[in-house]
């Protein structure tokens, strides 16, 4: 439980991704089965256990310290488990001291992290307590804390099954998707994996109906690359703004198995029952989650809201009823289809659409063109040129190579995304506040307004932050520009002159505008970065909010907001990691 | 003039604006404003300040003074060493170790029979770098209660020093930057990471190697110690560098490679301060005593009395109340952590806002 106590801590402190994965590599593979498999079974969200309430954890320390005692370090500390992983009595108590305190309270043996989990699922709810002090009693300050963390059930420490699964993955230099793949047949402490990873045994084999098959990604297209391409070996397709997932189904033992994937692989079946429950067929469709009303495409907004929901209930299921808009066909029936080129594989995909007949599912349609310059058109108005009514949730066009096989990973060449051109404004940086990590010296996070009309004459109103966009070299610019011109602080935060005619113009770029109560300004920009500095222009001539509102009331907007069911790496656009 | 009736605690020693005060002796104790006659406890500069009249303290005190303040930083002074007695007025005065930092004493105060101790900041828990704390029984003791609250268990120090040394073998092309207070916890972290057997140089921030030579010249061994300036960006990979908790996010820190931000502090228990200061490896480090410590030693001096003074006074005081012995808090004003704002070279001053912890909970 200790090294267990250990990995958690750290984690739990450190922002870098690399890092994270450093800390994970290093913990598997130097801690002996079963322990580190159970830990990749809590971190992955695999166990299953009662979790303990909290209202166990307040009876317990109730019974132990002076209720003012606990008050005071409640107030202080905020967290409960942390209060009572530091405040826990040790037994017997501390002597006066020229020693050290020893590493585990009360000298009883800490337990270990497999027996905590095995002693968890075979527990009975009244036997929970007396053996949830058993160990708080045989643990020091950190594995206190990590154990009720574990179990609560909330272990927050940023890392996602994606990220500890490339982190075991690591160990037999394998890639994470190859874990993907195995591992809807293994269960916790994940023994055959480990041992397959060191190279002792042979890959596990998954003898599971609907395993995920690795996603095939696309890369950005840059100006540069149109020279080299012929318009004639491609096909242009919608990029839906919406969630890529692998929609797949199969029989064993007579019983229909019906799943839906992330892209990286996780299986979210249980928050789309309507879907999964409609894919009547055998295959593997790669498609586009989206929410239809009356047949129209809604933004992700709108999807978001579903994602968002722990339980899924009937008044969801009717108020973000969920649709598969298919691109591609991996498998159907016995054949493996990945091998053949896509515009073989989009034949049998729509025959299969065509036989399901579902409602909840229907084919992305492609869009004609004869040379680069007809697509001008449908990246700027999707709407006239086929998307119709639902053009807002175009995010671009797809450009795939007719003769690609289908291969997973980001090949070069094959797959493009041509996005929509971003919305930019010129507005003012406001506040800046100083980064993590790496930034941890810089002001690196920029609050930004635009003018508008006060009660005192024109002011400038917050429409967004931004974080990235920049060059190292235009952080250390605008650094120095903050250090330069701060009129307050707050704690991290230092407010910079932003009047007419002193402060800093900011060309930030942006995917969407939607409605916000939540700010002043009443909107609420997504996926906002800094595109240029503006040196050159006075803070009086930035934008003001009415251009802004004009492109609320414009055209639909698409979005490219993270979400918890896409991983690491996506297509999505995200701050990049190697630079500051 | 001799004293027949035994003596109130209070006549020995009493809160007053500028600090404590002997009626009876005719000094304070770690004043807060200028006096006459100043008895320092120890050098950090919450409790020994520049410009009182004549200061008494032991020599490392003194010495300690004189780098941070200047050759004047008092009219004239005198060295006690520990366990000798002075007379004060009416009042004996003896210096005992408290185990804080190199030179720290406990100043006993004994009249009329009654004796007081002023503990000043003290930890009952072995440091390599000062003499270990030394208990003097007594009828009131003055504790401090910085840690003052059962959520700080300070732990094992070493355990600490493994998982610095644990990660700067696992990140072997970072830096790990360890903020500490420049004034014996960069000492104590130096020592303990010696004794556990790592032997690469050690960089210093500038703000620090005036003391931390003089660490060394009282015979205290830190082994090879650099200054960072002196080091090219390339060098400093895979290297452990001390310095003020300030520095951590001061554009300073550019000239590391990718640096891993440690901050040695008792305040890193509490996680949501080690976060606030966006430190990625807190290090449960403390000079002072944790709530262990504070109880078992109110305990054991057998004092009936206990003031508790700076820090979370409330906790201790009650847990004092339910033990049956007469506490309060005393509610002086102007102590609190050691200064976090470097001494030296660290800024050029436009970090104003990187100064002492924000404390929750209505503290200071």
């Amino acid at each position: 439980m200790n090294r267990f106590a250990q990995l958690l801590d750290r984690l739990a402190y450190e922002p870098s991704r690399n890092a994270k994965l450093r800390l994970l590599t290093d913990y598997f593979g130097s801690v002996a089965d079963p322990d580190r498999g159970y830990a990749l079974a809590a971190i992955t969200g695999a166990l299953s256990f009662r979790h303990a309430k909290a209202g166990i954890i307040r009876a317990l320390i109730a019974e132990r310290t002076d209720p003012m005692l606990f008050e005071l370090s409640y107030d202080y500390v905020g967290d409960l488990s942390e209060t009572v992983a530091l405040m826990w009595p040790v037994i017997p108590p501390p002597p006066a001291r020229s020693v050290p305190s020893p590493a585990c309270g009360g000298g009883i043996s800490a337990p270990t992290l497999t027996s905590v989990v095995t002693t968890l699922a075979a527990l009975g709810k009244s036997e929970l307590p007396a053996q949830l002090a058993a160990w708080l009693d045989a643990l020091n300050e950190t594995g206190r804390w990590a154990l009720l963390k574990l179990v609560t059930g909330a272990l927050r420490i940023g890392v996602s099954a994606r990220l500890a699964k490339t982190a075991v993955a690591a160990l037999g230099d394998k890639e994470p998707d190859e874990i993907e793949l195995v591992w809807p047949g293994l269960v916790p402490p994940y023994t055959e994996l480990f041992a397959w990873l060191e190279g002792r045994a042979e890959k596990p084999i998954t003898r599971d109906p609907a395993p995920f098959r690795p996603v095939m990604l696309s890369h950005a297209i840059e100006e540069s690359d149109f020279a080299s391409l012929d318009p004639a070996d491609f096909v242009a397709e919608w990029k839906w703004d919406g969630i890529r997932v692998q929609a797949v189904a199969g029989e064993a033992d007579g019983k229909r198995v019906t799943r839906l994937y992330s892209r990286t692989g996780e299986d979210i079946s249980g928050a789309f029952p309507d879907l999964t429950d409609a894919l009547d067929f055998e295959g593997a469709i790669d498609g586009e989650l989206l929410i239809l009303r009356e047949g129209r495409v809604q933004s992700f907004n709108v999807l978001q809201q579903r994602l968002n929901r722990k339980t899924v209930n009937a008044k969801l299921l009717a108020e973000f009823p969920a649709h598969l808009r298919a691109y591609d066909l991996l498998v159907d029936g016995a054949d493996d289809l990945r091998e053949q080129p896509f515009a073989a594989r989009r034949t049998r995909l729509e025959a299969l659409i065509a036989k399901l007949a579902e409602p909840r599912i229907d084919i992305s349609p492609l869009v004609p063109f004869a040379i680069w310059a007809d697509l001008t058109a449908p990246r700027a108005d999707p709407a006239s040129a086929g998307a119709g009514a639902d053009a807002g949730a175009v995010e671009g066009v797809m450009l795939k190579r007719r003769d690609a096989a289908y291969l997973p990973g980001r090949p070069k060449g094959l797959w493009w995304k041509w996005k929509r051109d971003p919305h930019v404004v010129d507005a003012v940086l406001m506040y800046a506040q100083r980064g993590h990590g790496k930034r941890s010296s810089f002001y690196s996070d920029y609050t930004f307004g635009v003018w508008t009309a006060g009660e005192n004459g024109d002011e400038l109103v917050p429409v967004g932050k931004a974080y990235f966009g920049f060059t190292d070299e235009e952080l250390a610019q605008i650094d120095k520009f903050v250090r330069n011109n701060t009129v307050n602080r707050f704690g991290p935060v230092r407010e910079v002159t932003h009047e007419a005619d002193k402060g800093l113009v900011l060309e930030v770029a942006f995917e969407g505008l939607q409605r916000s109560t939540r700010h002043k300004s009443g909107v609420a920009m997504r996926f906002p970065r800094i595109s240029r500095l503006r040196w050159d222009k006075p803070p009086r001539e930035a934008d003001r909010l009415e251009t802004l509102e004009k492109v609320l009331n414009g055209r639909a907007l698409g979005s490219v907001q993270p979400s918890p069911l896409e991983g690491e790496g996506g297509e999505r656009s995200e701050p990049g990691e190697g630079s500051l | 003039m001799t004293y027949l009736k035994a003596m109130r605690p209070e006549d020995l020693l009493k809160p007053m604006p500028g600090g404590l005060c002997s009626p009876v002796g005719g000094f304070h104790v770690d004043p807060t404003r200028a006096v006459d006659k100043a008895l320092i406890t120890h050098g950090h500069s919450d409790h020994a300040r520049p410009g009182h009249g004549a200061v008494l303290a032991t020599q490392e005190t003194l010495d300690l003074m004189r780098l941070r303040y200047g050759e004047n930083f008092a009219g004239t002074t005198q060295a006690i060493r520990y366990g000798e007695t002075l007379r004060l007025g009416g009042a004996e005065v003896t210096f005992h170790p408290a185990g804080h930092v190199l030179g720290s004493a406990q100043i006993c105060v004994e009249a009329g029979g009654t004796r007081v101790v002023a503990s000043g900041d003290y930890k009952d828990v072995a440091d390599p770098t000062c003499v270990a704390f030394e208990l003097v029984k007594c009828d009131a003791f003055i504790t401090e209660a910085t840690f003052g609250l059962p959520v700080f268990r300070h732990g094992d120090p070493n355990a600490e020093i493994g998982k610095l040394l644990r990660s700067v073998a696992l990140f072997p092309e970072r830096a790990h930057l360890v903020g500490a207070y420049s004034l014996g916890k960069a000492q104590r972290v130096i020592a303990m990471i010696r004794a556990a057997g790592y032997d690469a140089p050690i960089y210093l921030h500038g703000a620090m190697e005036t003391i931390t030579r003089y660490y060394v010249s009282r015979g205290i061994n830190l082994g090879e110690l650099r200054a960072v300036r002196d080091a090219s960006k390339a060098e400093l990979a895979g290297t452990i560098a001390l310095c003020p908790p300030s520095a951590l996010q001061d554009r300073w820190t550019r000239r590391f490679p990718d640096p891993v931000s440690a901050f040695a502090s008792g305040w890193m228990r509490v996680r949501a301060r080690a976060r606030q200061r966006g430190v990625e490896l807190p290090l449960v480090i403390s000079d002072h005593a944790d709530w262990d410590g504070l109880t078992a030693t109110v305990a054991v001096t057998g004092a009936s009395q206990i003031w508790v003074t700076h820090g979370a006074e409330e906790a201790l005081v009650h847990w004092c109340t339910l033990r049956g012995l007469e506490a309060r808090p005393l509610g002086l004003v102007g102590y609190g952590e050691e200064d976090e704002t470097p001494d030296g070279d660290v800024s050029d001053g436009s970090e104003a806002n990187t100064g002492g912890l924000p404390l929750p909970s209505g503290e200071r």
